[in-house]
């Protein structure tokens, strides 16, 4: 029952979140703040994990193909795919559940306990639109954290690969273009954006109708983590199934 | 003028306000005080229109709240100024930007305009020298000051304190009452307070409502206070050590 209540709470935010919006101006500073905070800042963890993890699946894929008929390149083929179809997209995301949406919950929560969100809405604001609608619009660029993080990975796997001698730099090449399927690209990218938008409004949800003081901030920022990941990893199996089978 | 008619508002089942009906009077200080738990913070949220009560009116000026449009709600809301108990000031601003605020959400004055505003009334609470300290560098007591000016800024009709001094020493708390009375006086508004401190109400009690266990259980001014025989009224005025023996005096003709 709690968690039926959950999820039509989860939806009236949502519709509350675009029905009066903000004055122009003042969304505008808000929603490059938004990006900077969220997106920016978050550009220096994506592009070291993802460098790191794209050489350990390298070295892992090399370690593993024993078989001499197996050619070289289909190692730089493995870490492409893993890179582009699943880490990037999906585990980046589970990352930034930690990062993005701690801070999403813990920032909007701690205003819940400071009657900060009281006095958006005694002033006539729509504070789910002012606090909300920004970093929705933020999360937008999300696929482009993506596009970098696919970029450091396949670099990740390179350097990894191509420097620590278990591949040529030509057979790696080989290996990266080799039955090459454009659509997978395609479905990363639209898996990044719903990601971006869950996010968004589940670590939203979690600050915005928290109860309590600033320990029930820390235990909202960690159910709102654990929650969105789960949603992350069941609405990428719903996509998986929709666009790849 | 604030009116309320037969206020009820309840949580799961159980009833915090009982019927409520009182008026607060425009260019005076109106103080709700009672007992922690005697439903203080509802009825001062339910006239705030962030809670909806179950039964009953609040007007302002004449108009019902609840048969307002959206539009006209949010235009009232314009009209309101409020002071937190905690000040709730936006950490990431600085005081003048705080106080600003609700100059670059609802009107179209330029900067310039907006600022010269600001230092306006940062002088009135004075603060003309704190204008960009942020909230967390600055004294409780400055911090409920940024707050008052943060709520008189956009000219309100109705103010609203919740607990204004809480957590503030005496001579500060004392202060901060006569600021919201001044302020109440010089711009002819209608104030609410809602407070249980004792010198508010002997400083500043210019219409004072007692609420106990949700029932308006007495009314009266800062005078009549002391002179009650209502039973509810005098264990709470007199629950402190240095009422009682004021009282002990009073009672002895000292």
């Amino acid at each position: 029952m709690k968690y039926l209540q959950d999820i039509g709470q989860y939806f009236i935010m949502i519709k509350n979140i675009f029905r009066r919006m903000t004055k122009a101006s003042v969304l505008r500073q808000l929603i490059f703040k938004e990006i900077d905070d969220l997106m920016v800042n978050s550009l220096g963890i994506v592009v070291f994990i993802s460098f790191f993890i794209g050489g350990v699946v390298t070295i892992q894929t090399a370690l593993n193909l024993n078989n001499p008929l197996i050619p070289k390149s289909l190692i730089a083929f493995t870490a492409r795919q893993s890179i582009i179809l699943e880490f990037s997209p999906t585990f980046v995301s589970i990352i930034m559940a930690g990062k993005v949406g701690s801070y999403i919950t813990s920032s909007i929560g701690t205003m819940r306990v400071m009657e900060q969100i009281d006095a958006l809405e005694v002033m006539g604001i729509n504070s789910a639109n002012y606090l909300i609608f920004p970093k929705i619009i933020a999360m937008l660029f999300y696929p482009f954290v993506i596009a970098i993080s696919m970029f450091m990975g396949i670099m990740g796997a390179y350097m990894a690969g191509v420097l620590g001698g278990f591949i040529s730099g030509e057979a790696f090449l080989s290996g990266l273009q080799s039955d090459f399927i454009p659509f997978h690209l395609a479905y990363a990218f639209i898996k990044s954006f719903f990601f971006a938008l869950i996010l968004a409004t589940v670590p939203a949800y979690h600050g915005y109708y928290m109860k309590g003081g600033a320990l029930e901030v820390g235990q909202a920022s960690t159910t709102s983590f654990v929650w969105t990941s789960v949603i992350l990893i069941i609405v990428n199996y719903v996509l998986t199934q929709l666009l790849l089978s | 003028m604030i009116k309320v008619n037969d206020l009820h508002k309840g949580f799961n089942g159980e009833e915090i306000l009982k019927g409520i009906s009182t008026e607060f009077y425009k260019g005076k200080t109106n103080l709700i005080i009672g007992q922690s738990g005697s439903g203080k913070t509802v009825f001062l949220k339910c006239l705030l229109g962030l809670f909806t009560p179950e039964q009953g009116t609040i007007e302002y000026n004449r108009k019902a709240y609840s048969s307002l449009s959206q539009e006209a709600k949010r235009n009232l809301r314009t009209e309101m100024g409020m002071v937190f108990q905690g000040g709730a000031l936006f950490d990431s601003m600085t005081v003048a930007e705080n106080v600003m605020f609700p100059l670059r959400m609802f009107t179209n004055q330029k900067k310039d305009e907006m600022m010269e505003r600001v230092d306006e009334v940062l002088k009135r609470v004075e603060l003309d020298h704190a204008p960009h300290k942020y909230p967390a560098e600055i004294s409780g007591g400055m911090q409920k000051r940024v707050a008052i000016a943060r709520a008189i800024v956009n000219k309100p009709k109705y103010l609203f304190c919740d607990e204004p001094n809480s957590g503030l020493d005496p001579k500060t708390a004392i202060l901060i009452d006569n600021l919201i009375q001044e302020i109440t006086r010089e711009n002819d508004i209608t104030t609410v307070i809602n407070t249980h401190d004792m010198n508010s109400v002997l400083e500043i009690g210019e219409n004072i409502i007692f609420l106990q266990k949700g029932v308006l259980a007495w009314r009266g001014t800062n005078d009549e206070i002391f002179k009650t025989e209502n039973e509810a009224v005098t264990d709470f005025v007199y629950s402190s050590d240095l009422f009682k023996k004021v009282r002990e005096a009073q009672l002895k003709g000292l």
